[in-house]
Order: C-alpha cells, then sequence, then structure tokens
C-alpha cells in the first residue's frame, strides 16, 4: 500500500496500486476493481479508488514518434506535458491546449478533456487528439479516433479514466515562432466589465483569461485582472523550461495561515501591484504564463494537512446575475481564496461525451478547509448552478451529489455503456448512486 | 550537464532496464548515437523509438540473454559490425534474486551469479582485450552498496555485486595504461521495477537521479561512485562496524 493522494489531498487515502513498466502489461489478472492515476493533479477524488487498484502508469512515458514537418506527436500516456514541452518547444510546436500546470500526464489530460486559456478559439484538448489505443480489462485493444470506434473515441475524452486504460495517444500539435507570449493586462471592474473585455480580447488574442478577487466587497466588489496573450517572434534569449520547481514548500502549513484577513491582504496587494503594469505589452516565457505556479512545489502544502476544496463551475451565458449572485455568497462568506480565476468558454464543441467545458461563464476557486461551513457554502453554490443550466468541473470534485451530476451531465447514462465492467472510481461511485 | 566535445557512440548492455533507460535519454539529448543490448527485443524497439525521437541520431537494437557466454563473442562482432568506434560501454543488467530461495537451491544461486557476475566478467574479458589496444575509452558498470558488505537478507546478491567491484578494481588498474576508465557504480535503494515488492522509505531515490549521477560519472571518468552521495556515509559506517558486532546483527 502506498499513499496515492488527489491535490487538493481530502481525501487522503491509503490505495493499493500497480505500476506496469511496459504497455503490454496484463490487466486481466488484477482481481478488484482498477482505475488509471496520471500524475496526481486532479485535486478531488475521480482519480482515487480506494476499494480497489489504481494502475500509476508514470512509467509508460516512452516518445513513439514524433513528425517536425506536420507537428504530430504519439508518445505513452504517462508522458506529461513537462516532457513533452521539453522536446517539442525547442523544434516550435506546442501543446494545442494546455491546463494550468504543466505536470499532468496526456492520459489524465484526455480523461479530463482539459481546457485552456484559448478554449474561445481552440476548444478542448479532445479536438486536438488524433487517435489513442484503449486497453479494457477483456484483453481488447482498441485504435481510437475520429473516424474508428468513435462511440470509445467519445466516452474515452472526458471519460474520467472509466472506459479502460489508455496506452498511448497521438495529438496534434500548434506551430509556435518562440517559446515567448506577448501579454497585456487589463484591470476592471464588475462582471459586465470582464464580459465586455473578453469579447473583445477574445477575437484577436489566442489567450485569455482574468484573476479575480473574491474577497472584497463594495466598490471593490468583483474587480480583476485580465490578460490576454499570443505566442510571438522574439529573439530574446530562450530561458531553458523548467524542469523543477525553484522552491518547494517543504511541509503542510498550520490551518491558522490562511484566513480572511491574510487573504484579504494578499488579493489587495495582488491586484494593486499588477495594476501598476498593466496597459503595457510584456514578453513572458510560456513557463511563466502557463504555468505560474509550478514554480512553486507543492503549492497545496499552504492550505494545511487538511486540505483544500477546489471549485470550478460554469454558467451560461445568459446568467450572468446567476455569477454575480455565486460571487456574492462567496464574498459574504469570506472563505474565498486567493487563487480565483474567470474565463469565458467559446461555443466549440469537443467530441467527448462527458466533457466539462460548454458556452459560459467559468469561474475556478480555492476554499481551504473548514468543514460543514464550507461544505454548505458548496452546497448552496451547487443549487444556483443546477438552476442556471450550468456545470461543475468533476477533476476538481470531491462532493458533488448524484443529483448534481446527473443534472450536469445529462447523457452520464448514454456513457455508462461504454465504461470498462471493470473499473471504478471513487468519484464514480458517489456519483452513480452505485456502491460497489 | 556537462557538455562533450564531439557526439559519440555508446553501447548499454541491458537497455530496458529503468535506470539504463534514463541514461540513455541524456545520451540521447545530447546527440549521442547508441547500440543498445537487452533481453526482449520488443522492449528495446519501443526505447530505441523514444531515444531516436529524443534526438539520436542513430540507435541499433541487439538482443541477447547475457547468461548465455557461449554468444557473448559473437555479439561482440555484432556490435564492432555496427561501429567500431565505441566511446563507452555500460552495464546496466542485473536480476534481484529471491534470497530465501537461494538459500534453498544451489541452481538459483548460481543463476543469480551469473547474471549479476559472471556474464559480465566475460563481455569485459572480451571487450577489455579490445579497448586495451585503443584509447580513451570508458567502462561504467553498475554495482551496488550491497556489494560492500554481506548481510543475512540478500548476501548472494551481495556476493555477485561484492565480486563484480573486486574484478573492476583490478580491470580499472591493468586498463590504467591503455588511458580506459573503468567506473564502479555503487547505488542504493533506486525506486525501479525490479524493486516494486519493497516499502519505499527515506533513502529511495528515482531512477532519474541515478542516471544523471552516473552519466556524471562516466564523463568525468571517476573511478568509483555512490549515488546518491550520501551512501558514503552510510557505508562507511557499515564497513566499520567490527565483525563480532555485525554478524550479530539482523540486517
Amino acid at each position: 500500500m502506498t499513499t496515492y493522494r488527489s491535490w487538493a489531498y481530502c481525501p487522503a487515502s491509503r490505495q493499493n496500486a500497480i505500476k506496469p513498466a511496459w504497455t503490454d502489461f496484463d490487466l486481466h489478472k488484477e482481481t478488484g476493481s482498477l482505475l488509471p492515476f496520471g500524475n496526481g493533479r486532479s485535486y478531488g477524488d475521480s482519480c482515487l479508488n480506494s476499494d480497489g487498484i489504481v494502475i500509476d502508469g508514470r512509467l509508460l512515458n516512452r516518445f513513439i514518434s514524433f513528425d517536425v514537418e506536420q507537428g504530430i506527436l504519439r508518445c505513452e500516456s504517462g508522458a506529461t506535458f513537462a516532457d513533452i514541452l521539453a522536446l517539442t518547444v525547442p523544434k516550435g510546436w506546442f501543446l494545442p491546449v494546455t491546463p494550468g500546470t504543466k505536470y499532468v500526464t496526456l492520459g489524465g489530460a484526455i480523461a479530463n478533456d482539459v481546457h485552456g486559456k484559448n478554449h474561445h478559439q481552440d476548444g478542448t484538448l479532445g479536438r486536438h487528439i488524433r487517435c489513442f489505443e484503449l486497453k479494457r480489462s477483456s484483453g481488447k485493444k482498441l485504435i481510437c479516433s475520429p473516424e474508428k470506434n468513435t462511440e470509445f473515441f467519445a466516452a474515452t475524452i472526458g471519460g474520467l479514466g472509466l472506459t479502460g486504460f489508455i496506452s498511448w495517444a497521438e495529438v496534434q500539435l500548434i506551430k509556435i515562432p518562440s517559446s515567448f507570449i506577448e501579454v497585456e493586462t487589463t484591470a476592471f471592474h464588475g462582471l459586465e466589465e470582464f464580459c465586455a473585455l473578453s469579447e473583445q480580447a477574445n477575437v484577436k488574442h489566442r489567450y485569455s483569461v482574468a484573476w479575480l478577487d473574491c474577497a472584497s466587497s463594495g466598490k471593490q466588489f468583483a474587480r480583476g485582472l485580465f490578460m490576454s496573450g499570443n505566442h510571438i517572434d522574439c529573439d530574446k534569449k530562450s530561458k531553458s523550461a523548467l524542469h523543477e520547481p525553484t522552491i518547494s514548500i517543504p511541509i503542510n502549513f498550520p490551518k491558522q495561515a490562511i484566513n480572511r484577513y491574510s487573504i484579504r491582504a494578499f488579493n489587495a496587494l495582488y491586484f494593486n501591484k499588477n495594476r501598476l503594469s498593466a496597459g503595457k505589452p510584456t514578453k513572458q516565457h510560456y513557463d511563466d504564463f502557463f504555468y505560474p505556479l509550478d514554480s512553486i512545489g507543492n503549492w497545496n502544502r499552504i492550505y494545511g494537512s487538511q486540505g483544500f476544496y477546489q471549485y470550478q463551475f460554469v454558467v451560461p451565458p445568459s446568467k450572468l446575475v446567476v455569477m454575480e449572485k455565486a460571487l456574492n455568497k462567496i464574498v459574504a462568506s469570506g472563505l474565498g481564496s486567493f487563487l480565483a480565476v474567470l474565463k469565458e468558454f467559446g461555443d466549440l464543441k469537443s467530441p467527448g461525451m462527458l466533457s466539462f467545458p460548454r458556452p459560459g461563464i467559468c469561474l475556478a476557486l480555492d476554499f481551504a478547509n473548514r468543514g460543514n461551513i464550507t461544505l454548505k457554502l458548496l452546497q448552496e453554490l451547487d443549487h444556483l448552478v443546477m438552476d442556471a443550466g450550468g456545470a461543475v468541473y468533476p477533476a476538481k470534485d470531491v462532493r458533488m451529489s448524484s443529483q448534481a451530476f446527473q443534472s450536469y451531465f445529462p447523457n452520464y447514462s448514454e456513457f455508462e455503456a461504454y465504461i470498462d465492467p471493470k473499473f471504478s472510481s471513487d468519484f464514480w461511485r458517489r456519483v452513480s448512486d452505485k456502491k460497489t | 550537464m556537462i557538455k562533450k566535445p564531439d557526439n559519440e557512440t555508446i553501447v548499454i548492455f541491458g537497455a530496458t532496464s529503468a535506470v539504463g533507460q534514463m541514461l540513455a535519454r541524456i545520451h540521447a539529448e545530447s546527440g549521442d548515437s547508441m547500440i543498445l543490448v537487452a533481453r526482449n527485443l520488443d522492449r528495446i524497439n519501443r526505447v530505441a523509438a523514444d531515444l531516436r525521437t529524443r534526438g539520436a541520431p542513430l540507435v541499433e537494437c541487439l538482443h541477447s540473454d547475457f547468461d548465455n557466454t557461449q554468444k557473448h563473442s559473437e555479439l561482440l562482432e555484432n556490435i564492432e559490425e555496427r561501429c567500431t568506434d565505441i566511446a563507452k560501454y555500460y552495464f546496466f543488467y542485473g536480476s534481484l534474486p529471491e534470497q530465501k530461495e537461494c538459500e534453498a537451491s544451489w541452481s538459483s544461486t548460481h543463476n543469480a551469479l551469473m547474471t549479476n557476475f559472471l556474464s559480465v566478467v566475460s563481455l569485459l574479458t572480451l571487450i577489455a582485450n579490445k579497448v586495451e589496444k585503443e584509447t580513451g575509452r570508458g567502462i561504467v558498470v553498475v554495482s551496488s552498496v550491497a556489494g560492500d558488505r554481506g548481510r543475512q537478507s540478500n548476501y548472494i546478491y551481495g556476493t555477485a555485486k561484492g565480486a563484480l567491484t573486486i574484478f573492476l578494481q583490478g580491470l580499472r588498474n591493468r586498463l590504467y595504461r591503455s588511458n580506459c576508465s573503468v567506473t564502479t557504480m555503487k547505488p542504493g535503494f533506486i525506486d525501479t521495477p525490479m524493486t516494486r515488492d519493497f516499502d519505499k522509505g527515506l533513502l529511495w531515490v528515482k531512477p532519474e537521479k541515478v542516471a544523471q549521477d552516473i552519466y556524471k560519472a562516466a564523463s568525468r571518468r571517476k573511478d568509483e561512485v555512490y549515488t546518491p552521495g550520501f551512501w558514503r556515509l552510510i557505508m562507511f559506517i557499515i564497513n566499520n562496524i567490527p565483525e563480532i558486532i555485525f554478524k550479530r546483527l539482523s540486517l
């Protein structure tokens, strides 16, 4: 038994695991339920299988082929985005879609159909996956693509690892002129201003995202910083990509460290510091633009050993009032933290059946774990999101009810048909109302 | 990372081992060519594809089951056919025998000694006679801290590695005049598929870290190197416990 944790530390469970070194490992001989485990960056329990076994895929990180002319990369599923970028960026290619950390595996990224700051232009990662091999517990290996085994292709993208084990995948990369992004920062007050900025920026910028102050009320309610960027040609000497965090949090902070005063102070400081630099475009290395938190190893430890909750939800574009209502609730509770991210999703459809992103406005933020008070707030938010026809992101969830899940993902019953009979997860047992 | 003046060609025996793969990646990323030898051809081909993608200009794969010493001269001819200018020979293969099984059976003990010691000696006998006539070559062999002192929990493996360490000392001494370096690597606990059944504590390290240490030691033409470095201290203490006490301990 080894400790496998999700990124938010709650729940921490001891977990049986196997760690195959070659993709031809045998799924057949394992008894008990199985679940693929990538690099443990899912926040909640979708990456845990406490009754069964997880298949730790991190040794399966070999490249298979890289077509430098066409930007097509095929590699085993345990390769991380950091591994991939280290190979492809010097040759002028970048990942088509990336989340806020590069320490995720390709297999995990497909299973969660990750999105990034370019959702309005490029959609989710699933749109850029050319094909993959899915190992089923029956011993069958299925090559899935938009043309072949299409149902399994659709079910596996965003399928939370439940349809089988992805042994390798092929992804179409995007061409970049350098490893730098030109970034513009603009301060805003209120959600209308955010939407106006977003509408303008999304036409001419591939990437856009906003940081939102979730602690201030009154005149400063919903203030934030809007950042947009494009890949640019830049002769600035490229620093070498980050291999390991520059600093690391060695231990769990005491739980008193994160409180409404420290959070309010941080938010005010961050807003005012960056407002000053707003206006003039700056050139940022891709590590600084996409992965600011990767430079701090184990940043999750600042929330202490009791962990935290992350809550990410999307509401349709017409439901801006609901977003405002939710934000009011969060500010009033004083429980919101400093890592709040606001993003407008576009309407490019993902091939994934259970894909989370959909047109609308999306907010993601952390809550220190204060037990029932926090859970109660999140439940209230759930009701707002459900009523608005929105959704909460399973990759970050550890507590949504089966009723909530089924309302967010109405085609879950269609998905069920493609689940591998031997695969399950803590998340799935909860939201599908099955106890086995 | 240390910059080498020119790209070179290396041979890796046991290229599909966890540390062997990581070491090969470092060489591939710095543009070296390589000949990979391992027991399973399908697996070497997978490793080779990875190394070509990472930048190795030329990767050749050869199959050998190592224990069959009769075939060693043929294997080395095959290598020579592919490249006559080999800069470094790396030895990564090995097996971790079950101590209890070895105690019960000479045949298990024999197998363990064959894989971890005798077969390496066989290959190095042939290689030594070749590199002795050349100059500036490097031989890098992964031994183990287990070879520093016999302990009841794994002394068969320890015997093989200890004998190997002594063989390499002699070889180093002999090849000094040919300006050929012989580097003995002594890793501690590495988190690899070979050690999957162990509970991993603080002393365990990743294969990447060990591979970096080996690459550095090989480039600097070191003699005997513990990896990670703190094992030098641990083994200094262990080696200096008087036998009269040591024999009573349950290590």
